[in-house]
């Protein structure tokens, strides 16, 4: 069980309460009407599907209802962080300096 | 190589079991193949088998980085069927059923393909318009699949709960005779015999790191953890992993991976005559030969590599089975384990060719990859070996996220299948 962490809330709590949102920060083109098929596939269809730190939306369907955002390692399923939807794309360098000082040594 | 018969498991009884030949030899990769095969699933390993056998093209390589069958080949719950609602998806998995038919003699491996039948349970209203909408698109299209009342799914299937007290009370079934299961693991081992015999390399523990692409942009080889190995031709086969894989070839995917997990009981005694699916409750059964019960259900809600998956859906998963058998309620469960699904927006695959000349792709099989392994090794073979889209897979393009042309398969279904 995953357990989250939402940032309205500011709580910890069971992934049961969450639902996946998909990747983040894919922005609905300004003039739908400008875009070629290309475009609209990349932007419908193409996602990164990265294996590691992974950009995504999730909902706290089962709280405050917000969408919120996230970046988990899709290899371990841990997250590096969450934040509130609108604010900017956290600097993964950062992020996974953090992650490696809060793992225990080995 | 032994050919399997009664007069060679006799000859072999009398010697003590101890002059069986080794099935394949775990190849080291050569300098350059006509093609080379990303993946040693079943989908892998049968192209390879295909290209030897009826293209007669032999200097393949089959490379895995790790074991052989041990990606969701091995990670499945053996589920074979093809009653698919569109002319397109029908047509692909009733080629695989015909392969699956003469497989065990093909290979000269028995598969234990059972043709049992799948029972797929309607609950609603809704479900029962759209299973007799699946059957007579079937129909049409030479699927067999027909309706049945509860009373005559439960002659069908004794264990099941028809009592119209259920929570979810079954009003009706479909069921495809046709259908059945297969042993998972021979399928990946007969075919990795099968090409092996025919000349191919099967080479595992080598992860592929990259595709690697001329000046032209044509394919020149791949990159491995053994050294570059050239080859014309690549075919990717790759499963959860083929995004990973084709964004180093520099194309993008319309793909998520996603775990899907899988659960098997204590093993008991015969109880259980068939498979039976309820998309509405969600979750699939059927009893292994070796008597456990083999239980799964849909993907987590989330993308993930880690070959593992969420309890909640476990829980989920075992809530409804009891709910649909309450014979079932004191049964132990014995391990669950998950693979990574490759899924795409429309739950169709993507099999043939790329916009990079000399790469070839199977994937996009979502949670339902296994029925179709004949079929998809089949026609990826035939695309492959002549550079042209088999007859059977030409709908199944890439381009079709581009122009539209969807084959619709999520909608149809509803649930993820």
């Amino acid at each position: 069980m995953l357990l989250i962490h939402c940032p309205y809330c500011d709580e910890t709590l069971p992934e049961l309460e969450f639902t996946y949102g998909g990747e983040a920060h894919i922005a609905r083109p300004e003039n739908p009407a400008d875009k070629t098929d290309d475009e609209w596939r990349d932007f419908l269809f193409i996602r990164t599907n990265v294996k590691g730190p992974h950009f995504e939306r999730w909902r706290h369907a089962h709280g405050c209802g917000r969408f919120f955002n996230a970046v988990r390692d899709t290899v371990s399923d841990r997250f590096l962080t969450t934040y509130k939807a609108g604010e900017p794309r956290p600097d993964l360098a950062v992020l996974l300096e953090d992650a490696a000082k809060k793992e225990p040594s080995k | 190589m032994t050919h399997f018969s009664a007069l060679s498991l006799l000859k072999n009884a009398l010697t003590g079991q101890k002059n069986w030949q080794e099935q394949w030899p775990d190849s080291q990769p050569k300098a350059e193949y006509d093609v080379v095969i990303v993946g040693a699933g079943g989908h892998g390993l049968g192209a390879a088998y295909y290209l030897a056998k009826e293209h007669g093209i032999t200097n393949v390589a089959v490379i895995d980085k790790g074991w052989l069958g041990g990606g969701n080949t091995g990670r499945n719950t053996t589920i074979i069927r093809s009653n698919y609602l569109y002319d397109e998806s029908a047509r692909l998995y009733d080629h695989a059923v015909d392969l699956w038919e003469g497989l065990s003699q093909d290979l000269n491996y028995n598969v234990m393909f059972s043709r049992r039948g799948v029972l797929m349970l309607a609950h609603n209203v809704h479900d029962v318009q759209s299973f007799q909408r699946h059957i007579h698109s079937n129909r049409l299209n030479g699927v067999d699949n027909r309706w049945l009342t509860p009373q005559e799914a439960k002659e069908f299937c004794p264990p099941l709960n028809i009592s119209p007290n259920a929570r979810y009370p079954v009003v009706g079934a479909a069921l495809q005779m046709r259908a059945g299961t297969a042993r998972h693991d021979a399928v990946a081992w007969g075919y990795a015999r099968g090409a092996s015999q025919r000349g191919v390399d099967i080479i595992q523990n080598c992860p592929v790191t990259a595709i690697r692409r001329g000046p032209d942009g044509a394919v020149e080889g791949v990159e491995t953890a053994k050294g570059f190995i050239r080859a014309k031709k690549v075919a990717v086969s790759a499963a959860g992993h083929t995004s990973v894989v084709m964004e180093t070839a520099g194309v993008r995917m319309p793909l998520e991976s996603y775990p899907l997990q899988a659960l098997v009981s204590e093993p008991v005694k015969p109880i259980f005559p068939c498979v039976v699916m309820s998309n509405t409750v969600h979750a699939y059964i059927s009893q292994s030969d070796k008597g456990e019960l083999v239980i799964g259900s849909g993907t987590d809600q989330y993308t993930s590599y880690s070959q593992r998956g969420g309890l909640p859906l476990i829980e989920h998963t075992v809530a409804a089975i009891c709910e649909i058998f309450p014979i079932f309620n004191r049964m132990r469960m014995l391990r669950k384990w998950g693979g990574i699904v490759d899924v795409t927006p429309d739950r169709s695959p993507i099999l043939g060719m790329t916009p990079v000349p000399g790469l070839y792709v199977n994937c996009g099989w979502g949670t339902g990859g296994f029925k179709a392994t004949p079929g998809a090794a089949h026609t990826l073979a035939w695309t492959v070996a002549k550079g042209t889209p088999h007859d059977i897979n030409a709908p199944f393009t890439l381009d079709r996220f581009r122009t539209g042309r969807l084959i619709d398969e999520a909608a149809a279904a509803a649930v993820a299948h």
